[in-house]
């Protein structure tokens, strides 16, 4: 039969889905978008969220930058935070949410404020990629302040084994640098002056 | 001074940190001078006949021929794009890293003049989240060029227009895929589109999208600049111009080389990034990102290294990012290393990726702690096999093709650690060397 009108049906004692005749009806009603006096949305951010959508033929495009705003402004993409976003953009939170749990740097739960992400890939595994890992856990564990994570290639392997600290890389890391990095970030210091990927020449040069 | 067999044209003057800025372009290479031609003096066709005539092989991973796949985008008054690639997430791969951190004007004079011969009004920089220090650049950079007048309306009074964008992703491997790059781009989730239409016809907001790594744009000032007769006399027949090599792994000097394609692997292994440490050999090494076949060194290492003969030789030269294992890793576990890394990235939106990554993973892992039997390399085998070819994209491939190839190249190491599970008990016993011996010197 189609499935577009029920026409053509070869057995008129089988039973035809409602749905095919009539178009499928919702459970519930569709989730609504939030209307901006309803979310108390920080001027802030929502000049900046309105700014970035200007940047693009379609507004819609700037959901990973709103979304990137959020967390900036929030530590974490919170459920609030998210529906502050979806009100200005005119999109549903559930949409923003199915975007920001897609993306590995977009967090849908609390993270600590310092985000340390250590490389374990092919590599920084054969160079001790792992035991950095296991490191700067212990190092930060029971801090609330640092949320650390393995991490597939950050796209450093020419500094393996290598961490990105705060949106920073540094590498090549001993594992006992970890500590010293994380007392670093503690004191408001500099971190690992000597191991920042901005620092390096060409690997030709040296 | 740069060793005698590099051959810096991308990354000439790039040691000088100038360059990142708009003097230090202009004053060092003469930037935007080819800009400024194309713009005044050149038609559409000349461009893209200057960039088909040069034979540029995309350097983001396929190797497609840069000016026909600009050539496809259709003629007319529709809104068409341009998308630079920068989301570079290849294990191994970190060249456009170094290119966009040392030369951002380079890539947007490239961009310009790209979009010059694809006839686009707007322009993305799709660079992946992490690279927040070369997003940043690169921010500062596009800036300059719109104070410049070298972006944004009648470009240079010639009534020209392009928008430049610099648009962060938020990590995820998949965005690298061109079509999950423009649902990502979309301000989607980055699950990758059914092609064709190809996004040359129906891309970005379903208009017609070059899409180019950032390597490939980099290299397109130079073209136009010397010409495409120049750009060929690097290189071999097939394989034209310079490319920069990241090589990584068991080497004494990781980093990125920009060498003449077709140059000895062995050349490049050995004499540019050092060779493996004192007292160790090279087992094996990717010759083109994790997601190449591995080659055995007895059978890579005096290939020329250029698309045809790594193609040749069953493998590919990818994004040009080769990782060396040397005699201490354990191929097993290397399998399962990459395994993981494909199953992690794996979107989900088709099944034979989506579990046969899952499987993959789960196959390999019972092989390291010594309970698989041997009928378990042959089912991990057929899981390779019917992923391939059988997605909407390549990513399940990018894993069965490392891991199908190390199976089959290296089938007595899988078996003698299924014998001798307590060889592995201690995985780092067996694959990590010591960071103190590897690589402490660089």
């Amino acid at each position: 039969m189609s499935p577009v009108d029920g026409s053509g049906i070869s057995n008129p004692n089988l039973p035809v889905d409602p749905a095919v005749r009539e178009g499928r009806v919702p459970g519930r009603a569709e989730e609504e978008i939030p209307e901006l006096h309803e979310v108390d949305c920080p001027p802030e951010l929502q000049e900046r969220i309105e700014t970035l959508m200007g940047r693009y033929p379609d507004r819609r495009s700037a959901s990973i930058p709103a979304l990137w705003a959020v967390q900036e402004r929030y530590g974490w993409c919170t459920p609030d935070g998210i529906r502050q976003a979806a009100a200005v953009m005119r999109v549903t939170p559930a949409y923003l949410e199915s975007v920001a749990s897609f993306y590995d740097l977009l967090h849908t739960k609390p993270v600590g404020r310092h985000r340390i992400e250590v490389c374990t890939n092919i590599s920084c595994w054969m160079r001790g990629g792992d035991r950095l890992l296991d490191a700067f856990k212990a190092a930060a564990e029971g801090d609330e302040d640092f949320f650390v994570t393995g991490f597939e290639c950050l796209g450093a392997c020419d500094i393996a084994p290598m961490a990105s600290i705060d949106q920073r890389y540094y590498g090549p890391l001993e594992a006992a640098e970890a500590g010293t990095a994380i007392e670093q970030l503690r004191a408001d210091a500099e971190v690992l002056p000597e191991k920042a990927l901005a620092k390096r020449g060409l690997a030709g040069d040296a | 001074m740069p060793h005698q067999l590099e051959k810096r044209v991308l990354l000439d003057h790039a040691e000088d940190p100038s360059l990142r800025t708009l003097d230090g372009y202009r004053r060092l290479v003469g930037g935007y001078e080819t800009l400024e031609r194309a713009y005044k003096d050149l038609e559409q066709d000349e461009v893209l006949k200057e960039l088909e005539d040069s034979g540029l092989r995309g350097r983001g991973g396929a190797g497609f021929a840069m000016g026909k796949k600009a050539s496809f985008l259709p003629r007319g008054d529709m809104a068409k794009y341009l998308c630079c690639n920068a989301d570079e997430s290849e294990p191994g791969a970190f060249k456009d890293r170094e290119l966009m951190q040392r030369n951002p004007h380079q890539l947007i004079e490239g961009i310009a003049i790209a979009a010059l011969a694809a006839d686009a009004g707007h322009a993305f920089i799709f660079i992946r989240g992490e690279y927040d220090e070369q997003a940043d650049i690169l921010d500062a950079a596009v800036a300059e060029a719109y104070e410049a007048g070298y972006l944004g309306t009648n470009i240079l009074g010639c009534h020209r227009d392009l928008e430049l964008v610099v648009h962060r992703g938020a990590g995820a491997y998949i965005c690298g895929e061109e079509t999950a790059l423009l649902d990502a781009l979309e301000g989607k989730r980055g699950n990758p589109r059914l092609k064709p239409p190809f996004p040359a016809v129906q891309g970005l907001y379903g208009g017609p999208t070059l899409i180019n790594n950032v390597e490939t744009l980099s290299n397109v000032p130079h073209i136009v600049r010397r010409g495409a007769e120049w750009f060929k006399g690097f290189g071999t027949e097939q394989s034209p111009g310079t490319k920069v090599v990241s090589i990584s792994g068991g080497v004494k000097r990781p980093g990125n080389y920009e060498v003449e394609l077709g140059i000895p692997t062995r050349e490049l292994i050995y004499d540019l990034a050092g060779g493996p440490e004192d007292g160790h050999e090279i087992k094996a090494f990717f010759p083109g990102g994790s997601s190449s076949p591995v080659l055995k060194a007895e059978e890579g290492l005096d290939l020329p290294y250029s698309f045809e003969a790594m193609a040749e030789a069953g493998s590919m030269l990818g994004s040009g990012s080769i990782i060396v294992c040397d005699d201490r890793v354990s191929i097993p576990h290397l399998a399962l290393r990459t395994a993981r890394f494909y199953h992690h990235e794996s979107c989900g939106k088709c099944a034979p990726c989506r579990e046969g990554t899952n499987w993959t993973v789960k196959m390999l892992e019972r092989m390291v702690r010594g309970e698989a039997t041997p009928l378990d390399l042959d089912i991990v085998s057929s899981v390779q096999q019917n992923i391939i070819g059988h997605c909407l994209c390549v990513l399940g491939d990018s894993m069965a093709m490392p891991v199908g190839a190390m199976v089959r190249k290296f089938r007595e190491e899988f078996e003698a650690v299924m014998e001798n599970p307590e060889l592995v008990l201690d995985p780092h016993a067996v694959v990590q060397a010591p960071p103190e011996t590897l690589g402490a010197s660089v």
